[in-house]
């Protein structure tokens, strides 16, 4: 795909005690929220019904005004523009995706081009640019959304949003009303597209997990609009705040860390790569050097053949004689929480890693995994950085 | 006393004797032939007393419906003014009307226009309030003014349901206009009672004015097509 990052804009995002109050409410829907989205990264604003979070990325468009508190973007207040030139240079996107049926697809991906009074050359351009980038087909354009599948209604849903190339986006449980198999697919192809694009964005969900998937930063709202916590997802998952988030992020969040990061990210046991033929002295003093005590026999590019049991190396020189065939086989890509799955399957305690051309590139085991659950979070890749790989 | 000029002394000539069907004022196929032309006049009167009040009853509806569509509170009123019109009997109305607009054409317009104004009316407004909200929200989300979003997304959704008021007033008022009669504004219906005793004319007249309302509709109908080929796209 063409590089268009570019040409893409992204700007900081800032909520400074943003409160909003409905008239007669005993209490506010938000209340003095405070947080920082850096330029092009993804903030998920997650919480139970009721908790504020759509109120919240509404605030931002003004599509719910602010009763006290400010939101800054780019560093200036969205109180002092006028609220549907604001809307024009922040994408929308929303669970119904609201495409205007009466319109063609192309007609809806050029609403904020046309809003904007660009001429027909530069939008029918633009049109073909953004079908291709959401990977529709350019004849696509002239069709009606009625006769798109939801997917595709999606897609053409951020297309519009994209449009006029906006350096924010609030987006509104986008994926909600999409098959889990589909809202899958559409995620990873939506963080492909960010990780090209790295646009400054507001997602708001109720799931947790497409909330450690989807967010570079994760803000946790309970009722009454209050921030629980603000954090990276891998920081969000090793020390919740309080009892309130450790209960919504669920008791399964050992798992969903693993599944943030993968075999690579991790520090592997070292192995004894053992040819046939070898000095048995020699391979003895390789086993004791390494973290795991039997040896692993790799053909002549260090490939994996298998354990080595103890009568291979009874003899002067190492032969092929093997406790159990080097399975499985964990690729040093994997994801964490695949990995840990194919290991508890194989019933093995070791599982050999290997890169993309099949060399051993170290051994993972149930101990690695638990001792990378204890520690200090890293720096923690994102979902979106996982997919760029 | 009211008079009905038109109808009046204008007995349609027969020829004596010669003709058993005219004579006994049968149905003359011969005789419909032969006289077609003296209905062309009254025709084209009846497409005007048709044409002219839903042209007019929709600009005021459409009015109606866009200030109403932003004050909501207004419908009721407006639907309850407009019931009142709509409930007054067309040849009562057309007789009442006299004193102040005197016979003809202005006494007939003002009927007719005021039967289509609740018909219309409510066609709009519910057309717009079959908007789905999210489109609404996605519409102001993006950036469109009130205006905007009224002119662009919520009136062209609305086109079915508007175009189906109209079919429905404009089928009212020619059956409506054939009464315009009563009200000295000439139509199909003055045609009818030069002689409505004679088969012959009643069948023409009455005729051409069903095939008068089935034209229009059709007519309505493709218009309608046209503007919304997003009704009609199926995957």
């Amino acid at each position: 795909m063409p590089d268009r990052s570019d040409r893409s804009t992204a700007e900081p995002l800032e909520f400074r005690e943003a409160t909003k109050r409905y008239p007669g409410a005993a209490t506010p829907a938000v209340d003095g929220l405070s947080l920082e989205v850096p330029a092009g990264e993804i903030c998920v604003l997650v919480g139970p019904s009721g908790c504020g979070k759509t109120t919240a990325m509404r605030m931002v468009n003004r599509m719910n005004e602010i009763t006290s508190g400010d939101i800054l973007l780019g560093g200036r207040s969205v109180k002092d523009r006028r609220p549907a030139e604001l809307r024009r240079e922040i994408g929308y996107v929303i669970q119904h995706i609201g495409l205007f049926p009466h319109w063609t697809i192309g007609e809806n991906i050029a609403t904020v081009l046309k809003l904007q009074g660009w001429d027909k050359p530069r939008i029918a351009k633009r049109v073909e640019e953004l079908l291709d980038l959401i990977s529709l087909p350019p004849d696509t354009r002239d069709r009606y959304p009625s006769q798109l599948s939801g997917g595709q209604r999606q897609r053409v849903g951020v297309a519009r949003a994209l449009a006029a190339d906006p350096p924010v986006m609030l987006m509104d449980e986008p994926f909600g009303a999409i098959d889990p198999i589909n809202r899958e697919r559409l995620q990873n192809e939506f963080l492909r597209l960010q990780a090209e694009l790295r646009k400054t964005i507001v997602f708001v969900t109720h799931d947790i997990d497409e909330a450690i998937k989807m967010g570079d930063r994760i803000a946790i709202l309970q009722e009454g609009g209050k921030l629980a916590q603000y954090a990276p997802p891998a920081e969000l998952l090793m020390y919740p705040a309080s009892r309130f988030v450790e209960d919504f992020v669920g008791s399964d969040r050992a798992l969903k860390r693993l599944a943030l990061q993968r075999v690579r990210d991790i520090d592997l046991w070292t192995a004894a790569p053992i040819r046939v033929g070898t000095p048995t002295s020699e391979a003895r003093a390789k086993i004791e050097e390494s973290d795991v005590p039997i040896g692993l026999l790799v053909d002549e590019s260090g490939r994996p053949q298998g354990w080595l049991s103890e009568r291979a190396l009874a003899g002067e020189r190492v032969t092929k004689d093997l406790r159990s065939p080097a399975e499985p086989l964990l690729d040093l890509d994997a994801v964490l929480r695949d990995a840990l799955a194919q290991l508890l399957s194989s019933e093995t305690r070791y599982g050999a890693v290997v890169d993309s051309k099949g060399t051993l590139a170290g051994i993972l085991s149930l101990e690695v995994i638990q001792h990378f659950l204890h520690a200090a979070p890293a720096a923690s890749p994102t979902g979106a950085d996982l997919l760029i790989e | 006393m009211i008079g009905l000029p038109i109808a009046q002394g204008l007995q349609i000539q027969k020829p004596g004797g010669a003709d058993d069907c005219v004579a006994s004022n049968g149905f003359c196929p011969e005789w419909i032939v032969d006289n077609i032309d003296r209905y062309w006049t009254p025709l084209l009167e009846h497409v005007y007393l048709t044409v002219a009040p839903v042209a007019i009853g929709f600009a005021f509806s459409l009015a109606l419906a866009i200030v109403a569509h932003r004050r909501r509170w207004l419908t009721g009123p407006i639907i309850g003014i407009t019931g009142i019109f709509f409930a007054i009997p067309s040849v009562a109305a057309f007789f009442l009307l006299q004193p102040i607009t005197g016979l003809g054409y202005t006494t007939a317009m003002v009927a007719l226009v005021s039967y289509t104004l609740l018909i219309i009316f409510r066609n709009i407004t519910d057309g717009l309030r079959n908007v789905p909200a999210e489109t609404r929200d996605a519409a102001l989300g993006q950036g469109m003014t009130e205006r905007q979003v009224l002119y662009r997304v919520e009136l062209p959704m609305a086109v079915p349901e508007i175009m189906a008021g109209l079919r429905i007033a404009t089928s009212t008022t020619v059956g409506l206009a054939a009464l315009a009669v009563f009200a000295g504004a000439g139509g199909l219906g003055s045609e009818i009672l030069v002689d409505k005793r004679f088969k012959s004319n009643v069948v023409v007249a009455g005729g051409l004015a069903v095939l008068l309302a089935a034209a229009f509709d059709l007519m309505i109908l493709g218009v309608q097509r046209l503007m919304t080929p997003w009704r009609r796209a199926r995957a």
